[in-house]
């Protein structure tokens, strides 16, 4: 197999006496779609959290393109092409989607905002991904559906040119109908070569949209399977603990 | 003209005139209804009271009543960019107070030159601005207890300064002429000519840059009527200040020199608000910090940026105000603060922060300018007026609470 996107070795990160990740090795690949899951309080939030660089880990090797790299800061990271589209969203209800797409990073032309291409940018990243439910690039996220939001905060990332975009519970307060609308973004999204992580509880949502999947449970990597060659019943024996593997790689 | 793929995603600049109203209605419906209800209410106003009194209309009063609406305008203004963000300065009025205190000290007692006594005041607050947005910011202090401690505080400031009871009359004609006296007639034909002249250049340049990114652009007779509008209401303004309204032999004509320095002001502060990152980065703060935090916009310097703007502008209402009564008392700056907050939530901006354009603060000032001037007129005891203001800022806020429900932006946290 080629070279991982992002491969962890070792990670470890400590909260005090407190040990969130005992040394998890963990691989994602560009163009494919890889499941973290695991009971609350595995490690997830603490693993994703390193990957952002908002807490870095305390030890452990972290590979990006193959090339080992220091994440320190959000900075870092997205320099990289990491971007996390977290479970709020964080997006501006008051501003339209092509403002909260640039927002942060605002393109000007002789020292004012230039909103044309800006539009035409936002526009086209949303076309990328063949979005189809936004009616206007210029509506206000206030009017957006839930399923809506999560594309526009997706479609963001597209925007920056992420080459590993990690998403936390995308799917966990949308409708079913919505929820199929944003799995078939993600798979979109891995079709265009870029690498993603899908945080989720839904077993049902990870194992439709997943290549791989790999479960925590209280801090360690316990498994990492082929979606294919696995089924729901011992992915759920591995998240309670109730399943181990042998040893991971 | 575009050369992006058909798509159904479209930008809201496509299509027809008929398309544009009909996305107009959308929004209103929406509840993004901006400045509409205050236009309303403005309007009818203005039924009201020129029915009631006969004097309401006549080019003497519609004079005054812009003269009475500048200072107004000019605080609601400084409130709207700490609005924006939610927050509120209740010390506004009493900071310009101290502003000119200071101006007092200087000019005055010490005898420095006026400009120089005016720019220190304005220095002042920037500098009161910048000690509330560091404790709103970075410590933490809801700006509304900063800001009460420093109404009460600031008030103790003046008497210190100024002495109890003391009142200083301002004796600098340059000072006086901005509230009291008039342009020459051409200098309100000019001051119109440039406003058309730069509403249409920047009609054209937003067009002009959208079409070489190209993306749609609305209908060229939808930003022509909107600049023949401001063509229009603009010169019947000039026009019915340029015939001599005195009542007296010696003859008063001409638009009265504030109107221009507070043109000047929405217009800088709307450009800053709309076409700069900073005006951006500030909505986007005032709708949702963490997210503006994590799209790496330094939320507490935007905060302390808005709250020096805020207090800097509001020694600018200082200045008009002291040029207006020819005077400036120990006592300045208690009340007009609430009428500052009630002009800007009246004309359409949000309490709830992230929603609000300088031109709503305008028209709100405008309202309560004239509801004061209207009541004055028909002989109404000053209580009525407390009265219908306050009942006009409740329907304002209730509508402004209704329509947040209605675009959903209550609901979400």
């Amino acid at each position: 197999m080629d070279v991982p996107l992002i491969e962890l070795s070792g990670v470890k990160k400590s909260f005090g006496p407190v040990d969130v990740l005992k040394g998890i090795d963990f691989k994602a690949y560009a163009g494919k779609v890889t499941a973290l899951v695991g009971d609350n309080g595995a490690g997830k939030s603490t693993l994703i959290k390193g990957l952002s660089g908002v807490q870095p880990y305390d030890e452990g090797i972290v590979k990006f393109e193959g090339e080992e790299v220091h994440l320190h800061s959000p900075r870092q990271s997205g320099a990289l092409g990491i971007e996390v589209v977290y479970q709020d969203l964080a997006l501006c209800d008051n501003l339209d989607i092509v403002q909260n797409m640039f927002l942060g990073r605002e393109e000007l032309s002789q020292g004012t905002l230039d909103e044309g291409s800006m539009e035409f940018q936002a526009t086209k990243a949303l076309q990328s991904l063949s979005v189809r439910t936004v009616k206007s690039v210029r509506q206000k996220v206030s009017s957006l559906s839930g399923g809506q939001r999560q594309t526009v905060a997706i479609a963001r990332s597209v925007l920056r040119n992420a080459k590993l975009v990690i998403l936390d519970e995308p799917t966990a307060a949308l409708g079913v109908a919505q929820t199929e609308q944003v799995l078939n973004l993600v798979r979109r999204l891995a079709d265009n070569g870029i690498g993603v992580i899908i945080i989720s509880h839904n077993l049902a949502d990870v194992f439709q949209v997943c290549d791989s999947i790999n479960v925590l449970y209280l801090g360690r990597m316990v498994a990492s399977l082929k979606t294919s060659e696995t089924t729901q019943s011992d992915v759920v024996g591995y998240i309670t603990g109730t399943k181990t593997m042998e040893e991971v790689a | 003209m575009s050369s992006l793929t058909p798509t159904e995603i479209g930008s809201g600049h496509e299509g027809t005139i008929r398309d544009q109203i009909t996305a107009y209605g959308q929004r209103l419906k929406n509840g993004e209804m901006g400045a509409l209800p205050a236009v309303i209410a403005l309007l009818a106003l203005v039924v009201l009271f020129a029915s009631l009194s006969p004097y309401f209309l006549t080019t003497l009063n519609f004079a005054n009543l812009f003269v009475q609406a500048a200072q107004l305008t000019v605080l609601a203004s400084a409130l709207v960019f700490v609005l924006l963000l939610a927050e509120i300065d209740l010390s506004a009025g009493v900071t310009a107070g101290v502003g000119m205190a200071l101006f007092v000290v200087l000019n005055q007692m010490m005898g420095i030159n006026w400009i120089v006594a005016i720019i220190a005041a304005l220095a002042l607050g920037s500098l009161v601005g910048w000690v509330i947005g560091i404790f709103v910011a970075k410590i933490g202090v809801p700006s509304f207890v900063v800001t009460l401690g420093l109404f009460l505080g600031f008030q103790g400031l003046m008497l210190v300064m100024l002495g109890d009871g003391g009142l200083f009359r301002l004796d600098i004609p340059e000072l006086k002429a901005i509230m009291n006296s008039n342009m020459p007639v051409a200098g309100g034909w000019i001051m119109l000519a440039v406003m058309v002249g730069v509403s249409l250049a920047l009609g054209f340049y937003d067009r002009a840059r959208r079409a070489k990114s190209g993306v749609a652009n609305r209908p060229i007779a939808l930003m022509l009527s909107r600049v023949a509008l401001i063509a229009i209401l603009g010169g019947i303004a000039v026009g019915a200040m340029s015939v001599n309204r005195s009542v007296s032999v010696v003859p008063i004509e001409g638009v009265p020199i504030v109107i221009p320095i507070v043109i000047g002001i929405l217009f800088v502060g709307t450009f800053v608000l709309d076409r700069t990152t900073f005006g951006r980065h500030l909505y986007a703060v005032g709708g949702n910090p963490e997210a503006a935090r994590r799209a790496g916009i330094k939320v507490a310097k935007i905060r302390i940026t808005a709250f020096i703007i805020c207090s800097t502008l509001a020694v600018v209402s200082g200045v008009l105000a002291a040029s207006r009564i020819g005077a400036i008392e120990s006592t300045a700056g208690r009340s007009i603060v609430l009428s500052g907050v009630a002009a800007a939530v009246v004309g359409g901006v949000s309490l709830f922060g992230g929603r609000g354009r300088l031109i709503h603060a305008a028209i709100g000032a405008l309202v309560i300018a004239i509801i004061d001037n209207g009541l004055g007129l028909i002989g109404l005891p000053a209580g009525v007026n407390f009265l219908v203001t306050g009942a006009v800022l409740i329907a304002a806020a209730t509508i402004d609470a209704l329509s947040r429900k209605r675009s959903g932006g209550g609901v979400r946290v």
